[in-house]
């Protein structure tokens, strides 16, 4: 594939991102923050973000199995997730802990159960978009390309 | 490293227990040019600043930590999540603002909840902003001027520390003279006066107060 589709490509495949409701601005803003002196910090955080949530998720997996759930530190859990996905933009995986986070504070032990399978498609959704994203960037990389900025407009 | 370049970036202090979160803040503060250092939770960031948890409940006079808060490098704001297990972000105020040493550093509390209890309790208790999170780029402007302030204030506050201490050491005949000078300082139209008294107040260490003394009186 020659450079200049795969940036087209690249182009496309974020632009559904953000239409689908996978990213928000604030990926935007993660972006932004990634310059010549940091030019992996977006894969980095990112990275950190699958690491952080997949110990968030086994966790929060364990203290749902638990014979008495300690609602509180599920919340906590979640509210660490929520956090996380916000900040790095990964709208729906954030959506979905906001829900999760109404049925703990209801103590709905069938709610939460339902809410941790939803973040957890959404999680591996999310995890699955990204990594198609930065390998898309490091192939246009590898060929000698640049990566077209994210256009700011829409979003 | 020259001690021009430390000078030339201001110093915050970063809290926040979430990883990620703590990665975003730094690298937004680091892309306005601060020198940061973070830390996960409330009670890493008073270790930082050398004051110690224990140290109300042992006698251990405030001077102690006032001195270890003369650290290589000062922090001139401390920035922190609200949420946070153990000692929350506003915990973390409080203790900041019962410091003597401590309560002149510019607080701003940051949290992915807007909740406006919350956010009017932090600024009641000496906040200096209160940030949703994600925090943005465009939020950081709102910290320099805060910075500024604090800066200038420590400037006042060490002064203001140093004639306390003079207070101490000079008793009542001492003290006596000190104001009947200070008065005539004021009254002396001397327009020169001030701003070297102040170039020298600002350098003044403790055992320099005597000479100083010695000084006026034999000008008067």
């Amino acid at each position: 594939m020659e450079v200049g589709q795969m940036q087209r490509r690249l182009v496309e495949f974020t632009k559904s991102l953000f239409m689908e409701g996978f990213l928000d601005g604030q990926f935007l803003q993660l972006q932004q923050l990634q310059d010549e002196s940091n030019p992996d910090f977006v894969v980095e955080v990112v990275s950190l973000f699958f690491q952080d949530s997949e110990k968030l998720l086994n966790d929060l997996t364990s203290a749902l199995e638990q014979q008495n759930v300690d609602f509180k530190k599920v919340d906590a859990h979640v509210h660490q997730l929520k956090g996380s996905s916000s900040s790095i933009g990964a709208q729906r995986v954030k959506n979905a802990c906001v829900v999760f986070r109404s049925f703990c504070e209801e103590q709905n032990l069938e709610g939460c159960m339902r809410c941790l399978q939803q973040v957890k498609q959404e999680f591996y959704l999310a995890k699955n978009k990204f990594e198609t994203l930065f390998t898309l960037e490091q192939q246009i990389l590898a060929a000698g390309g640049s990566i077209p900025a994210t256009e700011i407009t829409s979003f | 490293m020259g001690m021009a370049a430390a000078e030339s970036r201001f110093h915050v202090l970063a809290v926040d227990d979430n990883i990620i979160d703590r990665k975003l803040i730094e690298r937004l503060l680091k892309t306005s040019s601060y020198q940061v250092t973070t830390v996960d939770s409330g009670s890493k960031a008073l270790e930082f600043l050398g004051l110690h948890e224990d140290d109300r409940s042992n006698s251990v006079s405030p001077s102690i930590s006032t001195n270890n808060h003369h650290q290589e490098l000062e922090v001139n704001l401390i920035i922190t999540d609200y949420c946070m297990p153990g000692m929350t972000g506003y915990d973390l105020l409080k203790k900041i603002k019962e410091s003597s040493s401590l309560r002149d550093i510019p607080v701003v509390i940051m949290s992915s909840e807007n909740v406006p209890a919350r956010i009017s309790r932090c600024l009641e208790e000496g906040a200096e902003e209160f940030f949703l999170k994600p925090v943005r780029k465009s939020d950081l402007n709102r910290l320099r001027p805060h910075v500024m302030k604090a800066v200038s204030k420590d400037q006042k506050q060490e002064k203001h520390e140093e004639e306390k201490q003079e207070e101490k050491e000079i008793k009542s005949q001492k003290h006596q003279e000190q104001q009947q000078q200070q008065h005539q300082q004021q009254l002396s139209p001397r327009p020169s006066g001030n701003s070297k008294r102040k170039a020298m107040e600002e350098n003044l260490s403790p055992d320099r107060t005597r000479p100083r003394y010695s000084d006026i009186a034999a000008v008067v």
